[in-house]
């Protein structure tokens, strides 16, 4: 062999192994949603803390290789470091160190201060178990209904934590499902909110709630997590984690623990499970009929939940006394999406009143909403896994 | 500091302590064949009596030190030995001990055997050697080649398993149900064809926890109230509370105090509502009230500089 076959034969073998030659218009479609998932975070602000990591993921886990070459850099090559970061996703315990860290950021104070608001957490989680019947008729099996349909939920850490239990092969699609959705609170929920309330009902004030004490706040996640827990114990790992978070809040003596929890914990996990779920949507597994059907169910869910909530306040409120009334415009809070449909809410009362502030008073559904959906999460876990 | 190391060396050893308990009491004696004439053959390729072992837990579960016996009265008979991988059985997995009476052959040759035409008893005994964890008597007319085993694997009641039905198999270090799919997945599928049973199972549970808490808040939200109230007085004027407790008026408290301040008002302001002659003193409101107060969000918002 001369030099110069020498050279050709191994830049050959080179080329075989770039990304030039290995890539397919599947790879491209990807690289472009990627990359528009980071344009809506940096150019239109919709979450950032979460579309960068899943956008920068998503261009990752869609730069293409020679996968029979034995590199061990997919994330679904067993041994590769992204399999290693994805083990959190795929094993299920990056969602309950979230909740963790939601736990430790969350003042449940306006649920304390007026528990009935808790209902209406409830009731928006009506759009989880809507969509799990539409997915029914759609084709997909019980188990994969379940996880599709938590997107309802709002709630990105439990779509995965439960997607990843019931649908393994769908997660990917249901993660960034679940994460466009909750960026994109503040285009979808204001219409629906418009749509089924009146202008009187708009401008309804809410009285505020009394401050609330340190030892309700202590008695809370305790008790909160004893109820739940021993009604759903498969809800176990998320709302266990979620209540502990808020009593190393409350407490008032693990101060460093509640930062350590709510702000370095949450970002190092937040980056993890964004970049690993970002990568998992590899063309080859995510580019198909199912996933759109998964968009399609998803937004669905989404809508639901929404309306869900806004008009089970609108029921709730044919029997309180008139000074009671509950401005139906926090309904849309009782999805989990915390704080930013809380923070649509306020947004919207404000607009109808400008001395109309909501967003303590949505904060109620809304936290109540995160309980709702680990709740929900629980029960399908415990029907169908 | 002593007393601190001493509650925490026992809440630890506690915790340890449970741990131990329950993954040792999932161990489980799953199937047992007597007379092997042709069934599964030992890794030296012979015919012997077998026992198999279960882990129903959901965790791996190491039985070195855990003694195997055929002998009620000697709990002891045969320690599993340490230093074999193979003693470590993955969550709801199975292995088999062969009664052959030679332990020289290997940690999974027992040193006894199991006696055809009687009853065998079995039993597993902790590390300990007195806690017992599983046994069976097996019977004394169990035929050639037939297993005793759990009807589902480390649950359920026993059956004698021939071989002869489909559903009759004998599953040497297998489950003894074999399943084809997620039975909960198939039930609702064949069941709740529309998903309406599970929505309203589901929903139902949903409200009902969060109702729960809600009327249990309720409860804790009047206590709370009532304490709050009765501290705010207390911290105001905690000498005027003593003074109501024993049902005696403050000495300020008469009447021509308050009416001279509101003549003074009513003079010097000249305001007074719709009646005349009559002050009314209205209680200011604060237009700010921390619910309305945007520094309560509960995280910062990502802030993006536009340069």
């Amino acid at each position: 062999m001369n030099f110069g076959d020498f050279l050709s034969q191994n830049l050959q073998e080179f080329w075989h192994l770039t990304g030039f030659y290995n890539s397919t218009w599947e790879n491209f479609i990807m690289l472009a949603i990627g990359l528009f998932f980071i344009w809506l975070a940096i150019k239109k602000n919709f979450e950032p803390m979460l579309l960068v990591p899943i956008g920068f993921g998503i261009l990752i886990g869609n730069v293409p290789f020679n996968t029979t070459a034995g590199l061990e850099i997919g994330i679904y090559e067993e041994g590769s470091v992204l399999n290693i970061l994805y083990n959190g996703v795929s094993a299920g315990w990056y969602p309950p160190l979230i909740f963790l860290g939601i736990g430790a950021m969350t003042d449940f104070s306006a649920l304390i201060a007026n528990p009935k608001l808790m209902l209406i957490g409830a009731a928006a989680q009506f759009g989880i178990f809507g969509a799990y019947m539409v997915a029914l008729l759609l084709g997909f099996s019980p188990d994969q209904a379940g996880a599709i349909a938590i997107i309802g939920g709002a709630d990105g850490p439990t779509a995965i934590f439960i997607s990843s239990k019931l649908a393994p092969n769908l997660m990917g699609a249901i993660a960034v499902s679940a994460y466009s959705y909750m960026a994109l609170v503040p285009v979808i929920q204001p219409p629906l909110m418009r749509l089924f309330t009146t202008k009187k009902e708009r401008l309804i004030k809410m009285k505020p709630a009394r401050a609330v004490s340190q030892n309700e706040k202590i008695i809370f996640p305790i008790v909160g997590m004893l109820l739940t827990c021993f009604v759903v114990p498969s809800g176990l790992p998320l709302l266990g984690m979620l209540f502990f978070g808020n009593l190393l809040r409350e407490s008032g003596v693990t101060t460093r623990l509640a930062k350590t929890a709510s702000n370095a914990l949450t970002d190092i996990v937040t980056i993890l499970l964004g970049m690993t779920v970002g990568a998992s949507t590899q063309a080859s597994q995510f580019l198909t009929a199912q996933t759109v059907g998964i968009f399609a169910l998803g937004f669905m869910a989404f809508v639901i939940a929404s309306s869900s909530g806004v008009l089970f306040v609108k029921f709730f409120n044919l029997f309180l006394p008139q000074n009671k009334k509950i401005n139906p415009l926090i309904g849309n809070a009782g999805v989990s999406a915390v704080p930013m449909s809380a923070r649509i809410s306020n947004n919207l009362g404000l607009e109808y009143d400008p001395s109309n502030y909501l967003l303590m008073h949505a904060m109620g559904p809304n936290v109540a909403g995160v309980i709702g959906s680990a709740v929900a999460a629980g029960v399908l876990l415990g029907f169908l896994a | 500091m002593k007393f601190k190391s001493i509650i925490a060396l026992m809440v630890l050893t506690f915790a340890f302590g449970i741990g131990q308990a329950q993954s040792r009491g999932a161990l489980r004696i799953n199937e047992v064949m007597v007379v092997n004439e042709d069934n599964v053959v030992d890794d030296y390729g012979r015919r012997t009596a077998w026992i198999e072992l279960f882990n129903s837990g959901f965790a791996p579960l190491e039985i070195s030190k855990v003694y195997l016996t055929n002998d009620a009265s000697n709990p002891t008979k045969y320690p599993v030995p340490l230093g074999d991988v193979n003693t470590r059985i993955p969550k709801r997995q199975h292995v088999i001990f062969w009664a052959d009476g030679d332990p020289t052959r290997g940690t999974f040759h027992t040193n006894f055997e199991l006696t055809p035409g009687v009853e065998n008893y079995i039993a597993i005994y902790d590390a300990d050697g007195k806690t017992l964890i599983d046994e069976v008597t097996i019977p004394a007319d169990l035929a050639p080649n037939t297993s005793y085993a759990r009807r589902t694997d480390g649950d359920g009641q026993w059956e004698v398993r021939a071989a002869k039905e489909d559903n009759d198999y004998i599953t040497p270090s297998s489950n003894n149900i074999i399943k084809e799919g997620n039975s909960k997945v198939d039930f609702f599928r064949e069941r709740d064809e529309r998903g309406l049973g599970l929505t309203v199972m589901a929903m139902c549970i949903v409200f009902g926890a969060l109702l729960l808490l809600s009327i249990c808040f309720y409860i804790i939200n009047r206590i709370g109230a009532s304490v709050q109230r009765r501290n705010k007085v207390l911290s105001q004027n905690p000498a005027a509370v003593e003074a109501a407790a024993r049902g005696e008026r403050p000495d300020h408290d008469s009447g021509e105090e308050i009416a001279a301040i509101v003549m003074a008002l009513h003079e010097h302001l000249n305001v007074h509502d719709r009646e005349s002659n009559r002050l009314t003193l209205n209680k200011i409101r604060k237009a700010y009230s921390p619910w309305n107060s945007k520094i309560y969000n509960m995280r910062e918002l990502p802030k993006r500089s536009n340069r």
